[in-house]
């Protein structure tokens, strides 16, 4: 827990719910979309320093996925999601409704698939934090982005200009049958964008 | 490092390298024979400078371009225009000649496809104007440059023979 943003347990419990809810919405559109069942678990929510979040998410020089959206507004900031190479692959086939194993290297379409389901994920999210404030968020286009972690992490903070502060990081775990695939949800509070959340929420800082 | 091509000295003189790692917003100088090695630069931009003559070499990883902007500068080294000087005072400290010193600089790529100019404001095309711009009023020739992209890359700058690889995703390793 930090000194700088002073988060408690019971305003980390709210994040995690609101995570929960988000995604919750999130598989459902899923399941729509797929005409099957997925379902997401939140399994663990912290904020966390930068330096702290590099090795968590793997090693610096890592292939990964990522999709990032930025949103202004009532309160500005960033989401991204961030899966690493092995499980985007796992994705696409659990989401095209193949093999598990089958696709080993990212076509346009698989390309396109984790676009998407980053997409329908941050979107969930920010409706959920939409409608349990009440507040009003407007986000921009996806961007996509496929190579080592450290250069994609470092390249969104320097872009979002997050870099000495806190994110929040939401773990998060598809389920479909027997098969689990990890992903990395971030959420890059702009500044004051957490008080305001939890002014709405009724919670004191 | 195993992707690193052995050099032919290595075995018979049985040297032994030690490789520096630098941090994002750090700089480091070091002596022959060791290694500088910085990961996965993606907007940021890698700077090296290395004295040919003294074997001297320093390596930084800037993360944004102007420290003017900020109004609370904590760290030096996230900056071009305040850790290059900082850069190039270090490795004169530690015996190279501001006559003799090389630069090579790489990163300062795009990471994100689709990109709008309003996200990520062309950071990594800033970085390098900047570090370009910062070496010029200091005297350093840039000897090379692997610049610019959509692609993430770690540098190596070997004080042995002044050559810095670049390692990137799924690419053979370039010496540059």
């Amino acid at each position: 827990m930090s000194e700088r943003i002073e988060m408690s347990c019971s305003h980390l419990d709210v994040l995690q719910e609101i995570s929960n809810i988000g995604l919750g919405n999130a598989a459902t559109a899923l399941a729509e979309l797929l005409k099957k069942k997925v379902d997401i678990a939140v399994p663990h929510a912290s904020f966390l320093e930068m330096e702290q979040v590099f090795p968590l998410v793997g090693g610096l020089e890592e292939v990964v996925a990522c999709v990032n959206l930025s949103f202004d507004g009532d309160v500005a900031g960033t989401v991204m999601y961030i899966f690493a190479e092995k499980s985007a692959y796992k994705l696409v086939d659990m989401l095209l409704g193949q093999e598990i194993g089958a696709t080993g290297e990212l076509s346009a379409l698989g390309e396109s698939v984790i676009m998407e389901i980053g997409n329908i994920l941050t979107g969930s999210f920010m409706n959920a934090i939409g409608s349990m404030t009440g507040l009003t968020m407007q986000t921009s286009v996806p961007l996509f982005a496929f190579d080592m972690m450290g250069a994609i992490l470092s390249a969104s903070l320097v872009a979002s200009g997050h870099w000495d502060e806190q994110v929040l990081l939401i773990e998060t775990i598809f389920l479909q049958n027997n098969d689990q695939i990890k992903g990395h949800f971030f959420l890059l509070p702009g500044t004051g964008a957490l008080d305001r959340l939890f002014e709405a929420l009724g919670i004191p800082a | 490092m195993q992707l690193l091509p052995a050099r032919e000295n290595q075995v018979s003189q049985a040297v032994l390298v030690t490789e520096i790692q630098v941090g994002i917003a750090e700089l480091k100088v070091a002596g022959h024979p060791d290694r500088l090695i910085t990961f996965s630069l993606g907007s940021c931009v890698g700077v090296s400078l290395y004295d040919p003559f003294t074997r001297v070499g320093g390596l930084i990883h800037i993360m944004l371009p102007d420290s003017t902007q900020f109004n609370n500068v904590t760290k030096p080294a996230k900056f071009a225009d305040l850790g290059i000087p900082l850069l190039f005072s270090e490795i004169r400290r530690y015996g190279a000649r501001s006559a003799n010193l090389q630069a090579k600089l790489a990163g300062g790529a795009q990471m994100f496809s689709g990109s709008n100019d309003k996200f990520e404001l062309n950071i990594g095309g800033r970085n390098a104007m900047m570090a370009r711009q910062t070496l010029k009023k200091l005297g350093i020739k840039i000897l090379a440059e692997e610049l610019g992209g959509n692609r993430g890359r770690t540098m190596i700058l070997d004080t042995v023979s002044g050559q810095v690889f670049i390692r990137m995703a799924g690419s053979q390793l370039k010496v540059i």
